[in-house]
């Protein structure tokens, strides 16, 4: 027998899945759980969704940072009018995903804890170093997005926890963000490549820089060589150059239904090397 | 107008029509290229009496599909012969429990080597499904006269029709073993042969209905008569009716695509770009069985030396067989590949001669009493040069492509600016049935005129988004004298239409509407006569314009409603039928592929302009112009909606769109990989008609359906090589085969010139 | 333990009581025979299936029917209330926005959202608010046609008669 449940308090979400008999699945906006189910298996299960819950919800702006609650959609993310002045990559990323009907469905959290290899939003949360808060009924925690994507397909959440929320820094002046993603189409298509970035250029070189990169390896990838590569750094065309080789050395790309590993090489290679050579004119 | 249904949500498409007692079908299906089956093991569902399952032996009927060659089985027997075939078939009350069933029947079977590539089926002289030639001239006296050969290789991919309606049929038997097919379908009628051998039925016991259709562009020409004939088998076996409806998933894997071409060019050219001889050779890959193969290979080969002159031309075809899902219509037919072919080698020979793309064109192409390689003459409504005039007035085409080439060569390669390009195709397509396919068939049909008073339209021509249920009832209203609200078309069905034929080949239009436009001035004039009769005038003195019957001298005798309704009362119903007659003697000879090919050509001209992203070489078509010359539009909204549609096809068939396959395996078998544009995509559009009248149309009206697939996929690939410099001559040119063809060197100004033959 | 569900379907209560995780496309087609929501994909590519749940285009093919509880749906046979075709379906017919019509609905409801939104439209907006709604057969130029005729019919000093 199938149970579904619609808790309206995280408390109460938590309780249910502590008390459930059987393995208790999560959805949020469901797009990638209904395409991954078959519509003939009648199998019971207990499920139970997280869209009615108040805490997991809302964009909060404070002086100290933004936290995206995990229900937040990508179309809530998308006008989200301060968000789009302050961190346009956000916006960017958020548009990039899927149609309006998917927009409006599926969650920053969905994408997160489903921990796909190809997830759009993923690399942004690396490039921004966000930290994400989950909820179990000992308390909270916290741990960066980092430390949470562990290996393919696999995150650190533990049976019966939830994604509370995603939080990143307010951003800093000078500081530049780039987002690209490139896929089949201009529209609905699940990404080839996507590079995230955040950099700041004061006297004249780089800090603070942080380059991702998504759908090249089994999970998304910070490019830390190329980051020590660029610290500290005076950007000139030679390092871009520079830059673009060695993030094509930090990737495993493959051959897929999407893309060659070759081609996936080759954009990585100048979406790095555009990143770097921006901030020459800058 | 049948557009209020279909925007109110009351439109019935297959699987919307619900019957009571209906069972769902399901099929079972090959999950390997080529092997010989053992065994089909169905004990595991032994004597549940909710459950029917038939393989190959249950057939009533000689296990085929009739199409051209009879060699398209209903279910597979003995050997495998494609990933996908069909082998059993599965009904029970509900989806899931059909589905359950399937699941619990075993196919045991040894695998046998699969040939599932063209290139493969080449290189190990893999049967041939079909062949022609075509030979006009002296070939070897042209290149002898050339100043220049020209040689090039092209390839097309599969293409995938994706009408977002998928295929389904609903069979409903009948106490005395008759059955009623409802279905999802161009050609009623090709069902109907298809199911009466196959059933062992007399004709009339089997009826088969059009409902709405969600697009077709040819999938639903071939395909339906496998839905149909599984559908119908499983409601005689169950004895009740069956919805047979094919998820997404088993569309893409199981249903017929357009066929993949090799095409190699060798030219001979003058100096100045004529054309002097042509030799071509074109290999389309037919997948596992014959369906159209023939036919579609026949106007690949006719069309393959594109809307040129050319005094020597040889061309010959063959379609070989592979171990994959049958390719079968798809709109164009064949010729959508050998024309990419032609206009890319083109493009080729322009470059080795230093002429731009718009000058190579007007130096070769048609002019009326021009002769085509199979002696054609081409008398009337050659509007090829016209087209290329209009999209160049335009478009300034020749100054915005030598711009972009300029742009190319200086630019920073460091600049992060999108590149731009601009590329130009020209393409004609035959009107109608090839050859004497018209001429066999003499097309009847019907007009009846019945109380209300209406006039009924009866045609076997479905209508699955083209519009021509309008363009019909205007035809007619428009020939009889009436206004269009007094004409209805009556939904095709087999058991009230003649067979009007299928609706493909761009034909419905100018073969269907001519015969009507003459069935229609029948009906017009008997109801004048029947007027003047009884107001004692001459006969000839009374005609019905605009729903009034009047004199010469304009005296209003009354309304078609009352003429009618006194004509009706007197008579009875009265009906007209007319067949297609092809103009004046012309005939073509299907042994030497000489005469004439088709009875008019339409024109097109594409300008497609692109931009492209210098990192990632991603492609993003801006604007298309199409210029065509349809003869004369009848209803220039549904005209511009066709032409518009086919050239985004077309487009993406060039840059976007690709079936892959692994061990003849279609892998992109969802749509979130198997992908077509969305309105991000797809660019802004300017759609031109030129009208050149045709003779032998209504209204001068020639075919518009297949015309605008023809040119857009080698515009916007010579779009990309204005804007990169990068030759493509295989399909779809992703950024992935950019990056390839720069990596091999495939670059404007890189590479051997042209063989030079004379000093 | 199957329990009823309530939500409202084009302004009308219903209420449910089979498998909560049935797809709310399948909840309209087969419970409540509205059968104007199509589906191409099940998979929420297409688009065909849209829907407005609480105003807000979504795929009925995505969402099991448990979800919706308490909520309001609008389908394609909800744009017409009264039996008379919207501003919106009367420019799909007259700008020739419909071909084969088994994406129309979707589109239909999608664009119904995006007029209902109050942005200001414009051909690159219709064409991003459309973009989750596959079309094979019209090449989109006179769907967003339609869009913005209906904007204009909508609007309050439009050329609505």
């Amino acid at each position: 027998m199938t149970q579904a449940f619609s808790p309206r308090s995280l408390d109460e979400a938590l309780a249910l899945i502590q008390g459930a008999k059987e393995p208790v699945t999560l959805i949020a906006g469901g797009t990638d759980w209904m395409v991954g189910r078959s519509q003939d298996d009648a199998s019971p299960r207990t499920l139970v969704s997280l869209l009615r819950i108040p805490e997991l919800r809302g964009i909060r702006v404070t002086p100290d940072g933004i936290e995206l609650g995990s229900l937040v959609s990508f179309t809530e993310l998308r006008q989200h009018d301060g968000l789009a002045a302050e961190y346009p990559v956000l916006s960017e990323m958020a548009a990039s995903i899927g149609g309006w009907q998917i927009q409006n469905r599926a969650t920053l959290g969905g994408n997160v804890v489903n921990a796909s290899p190809a997830g759009d939003s993923l690399p942004i949360w690396l490039a921004l170093r966000a930290e994400l808060s989950l909820a179990s009924p000992t308390g909270l925690r916290t741990l960066t997005y980092e430390d949470f994507h562990r290996a393919y397909r696999r995150t650190a959440l533990n049976p019966g926890e939830i994604l509370v929320s995603i939080r990143v820094t307010r951003r800093t002046p000078g500081q530049v963000c780039r987002f690209r993603k490139v896929g089949t189409r201009a529209a609905q298509a699940i990404s080839k490549v996507v590079v995230a970035s955040s950099l700041i250029k004061t006297d004249g070189v780089l800090r603070n820089v942080t380059l991702a990169a998504g759908s090249v390896a089994p999970i998304p990838l910070r490019l830390r060589a190329t980051e020590g590569l660029l610290e500290g750094q005076v950007p000139t065309v030679l390092l871009a150059e520079r830059a673009a080789a060695s993030a094509e050395g930090e990737i495993s790309p493959i051959d897929d239904v999407r893309s060659t590993a070759s081609y996936r090489r080759f954009a990585l290679r100048n979406l790095i090397r555009r990143i770097v050579l921006e901030s020459v004119s800058a | 107008m049948d557009g209020w249904s279909k925007v109110d949500g009351s439109a019935l498409y297959v699987d919307d029509l619900s019957v009571p007692g209906c069972w769902h079908g399901v099929t079972v299906r090959s999950v390997v290229a080529r092997a010989r089956i053992l065994e089909v093991d169905t004990s595991a569902l032994g004597g549940d009496p909710n459950v029917v399952v038939l393989t190959a032996r249950d057939l009533p009927g000689p296990n085929f599909l009739h199409l051209i060659e009879d060699d398209w089985r209903v279910l597979a027997e003995g050997e495998i012969e494609h990933h996908g075939e069909p082998i059993a078939l599965v009904a029970a009350p509900t989806r899931a429990s059909a589905l359950e069933a399937a699941r619990r029947i075993v196919v045991r079977t040894e695998p046998l080597p699969a040939i599932t590539t063209l290139d493969e089926a080449l290189e190990l002289h893999a049967p041939l499904l079909a062949e022609c030639a075509l030979n006009h001239g002296d070939v070897d006296e042209g290149f002898r006269e050339a100043d220049f050969v020209v040689e090039g290789t092209y390839r097309t991919g599969h293409q995938e029709h994706l009408y977002i309606e998928t295929q389904g049929a609903l069979a409903i038997p009948h106490q005395d073993g008759g059955v009623e097919i409802f279905g999802s379908l161009q050609c009623p009628f090709y069902v109907h042969k298809a199911l009466v051998p196959l059933l062992q039925l007399p004709p009339e016991r089997v009826r088969v209905v059009a409902t709405a259709v969600g697009g077709g562009f040819g999938g639903k020409e071939d395909f339906p008569d496998v839905v149909a004939a599984h559908a119908a088998l499983l409601a005689r076996a169950a004895r009740h009716p069956v919805k047979l409806i094919y998820d997404r998933h088993e569309d893409l894997v199981a249903t017929t695509k357009r066929h993949p071409s090799l095409v190699r060019h060798r030219s001979a050219v003058k100096r100045d770009g004529t054309l002097l001889a042509m030799d071509i050779d074109v290999t389309l890959d037919g997948g596992a069985y014959t369906t159209l193969s023939p036919v579609v290979l026949s106007r690949g080969v006719l069309h393959a030396g594109g809307p040129y002159r050319c005094p020597n031309v040889r061309v010959r075809g063959r379609v070989v067989k592979t171990n994959t899902v049958p390719n079968g219509a798809f709109r164009g037919f064949g010729a959508p590949q050998t024309q990419f072919a032609m206009e890319r080698h083109l493009d080729r020979i322009a470059r080795s001669l230093g002429l731009d793309p718009l000058s190579i064109r007007e130096r070769n192409v048609y002019v009326p009493m021009d002769v085509t390689p199979t002696g054609q003459v081409l008398h009337s409504s050659v509007s090829g040069r016209e087209c290329l005039e209009e999209a160049e007035r335009r478009t300034r085409f020749r100054e915005v492509w030598r711009a972009y080439e300029a742009e190319r060569l200086r630019r920073d390669p460091l600049d992060a600016s999108p590149l731009r390009g601009i590329g130009l195709s020209l393409a004609w397509h035959g009107t109608g049935f090839t050859g004497n396919g018209e001429r066999r068939m003499r097309s009847p049909v019907k007009l009846r005129l019945r109380s209300g008073p209406r006039l009924d339209v009866l045609v076997a021509a479905t209508d699955f988004g083209q519009g021509t249920s309008t363009v019909l009832a205007q035809i007619v209203a428009e020939s009889a004298g009436l206004t269009a609200s007094s004409v209805c078309v009556v939904n095709p069905d087999t058991a009230v239409v003649p067979d009007s034929g299928p609706t493909v080949a761009s034909r419905t239009v100018m073969i269907i509407g001519r015969a009507l436009s003459i069935a229609a001035a029948r009906i017009s004039r008997q109801i004048a006569g029947f007027a003047a009769a009884a107001r004692g005038l001459p006969e000839a003195s009374v005609h019905l314009r605009n729903g009034i019957v009047r004199t010469i001298l304009g005296q209003e005798l009354g309304t078609f409603q009352e003429w009618a309704d006194a004509l009706l009362a007197t008579r009875g119903e009265l009906e007209v039928e007319e067949r297609y007659e092809p103009l004046g003697g012309e005939s073509f000879d299907e042994a030497t592929y000489r005469g004439t090919a088709y009875p008019a050509y339409g024109w097109i001209c594409n300008v497609v302009e692109v931009t492209v992203d210098p990192d990632t070489l991603v492609a993003q078509p801006t604007h298309a112009t199409a210029v065509t010359d349809v003869g004369r539009a009848i209803h220039p909204t549904l005209c511009k909606g066709q032409i518009e549609g086919g050239v985004l096809q077309a487009l993406a068939f060039g840059y976007l769109e690709e079936i892959q396959h692994v061990e003849g395996r279609v892998r992109n078998d969802r749509l979130t990989t198997c992908l077509i544009p969305t309105a991000k995509d797809a660019p802004e559009m300017t759609t031109i008609l030129v009208e050149n009248p045709a003779e032998s149309g209504p209204f001068g009206a020639k075919g518009v359906g297949e015309l605008p697939m023809d040119a857009g996929a080698a515009a916007v690939v010579a779009a990309l090589e204005n804007a990169t410099g990068i030759t493509v001559d295989s399909l779809p040119a992703t950024p992935e085969k950019l990056l390839l063809a720069r990596e091999r060197g495939q670059i404007v100004g890189v590479g051997a010139p042209p063989e030079r033959r004379t000093p | 333990m199957t329990r009823e569900l309530e939500f409202q379907v084009n302004g009308e209560s219903v209420s449910f009581g089979g498998s909560p995780l049935k797809r709310l496309l399948d909840v309209l087609r087969q419970d409540l025979h509205l059968i104007g929501t199509k589906e191409g994909c099940g998979e929420g590519e297409c688009g065909s299936c849209s829907v407005l749940l609480d105003g807000q285009p979504v795929c009925s093919c995505l969402i099991p029917i448990f979800q919706v509880e308490g909520a309001s749906v609008t389908t394609v046979e909800g744009l017409a209330p009264r039996g008379e075709p919207s501003p919106l379906q009367k420019a799909f017919v007259q700008e020739g926005g419909v071909q084969c019509g088994a994406c129309t609905p979707g589109i239909l409801v999608s664009a119904q959202a995006l007029l209902s939104s109050g942005e200001e439209l414009s051909r690159v907006l219709v064409r991003d608010r459309l973009c989750g709604n596959l079309c094979r057969c019209t090449g989109y130029v006179r769907v967003v046609d339609a869009v913005i005729a209906a904007s204009q019919m909508d609007a309050p000093h439009g050329r609505m008669s």
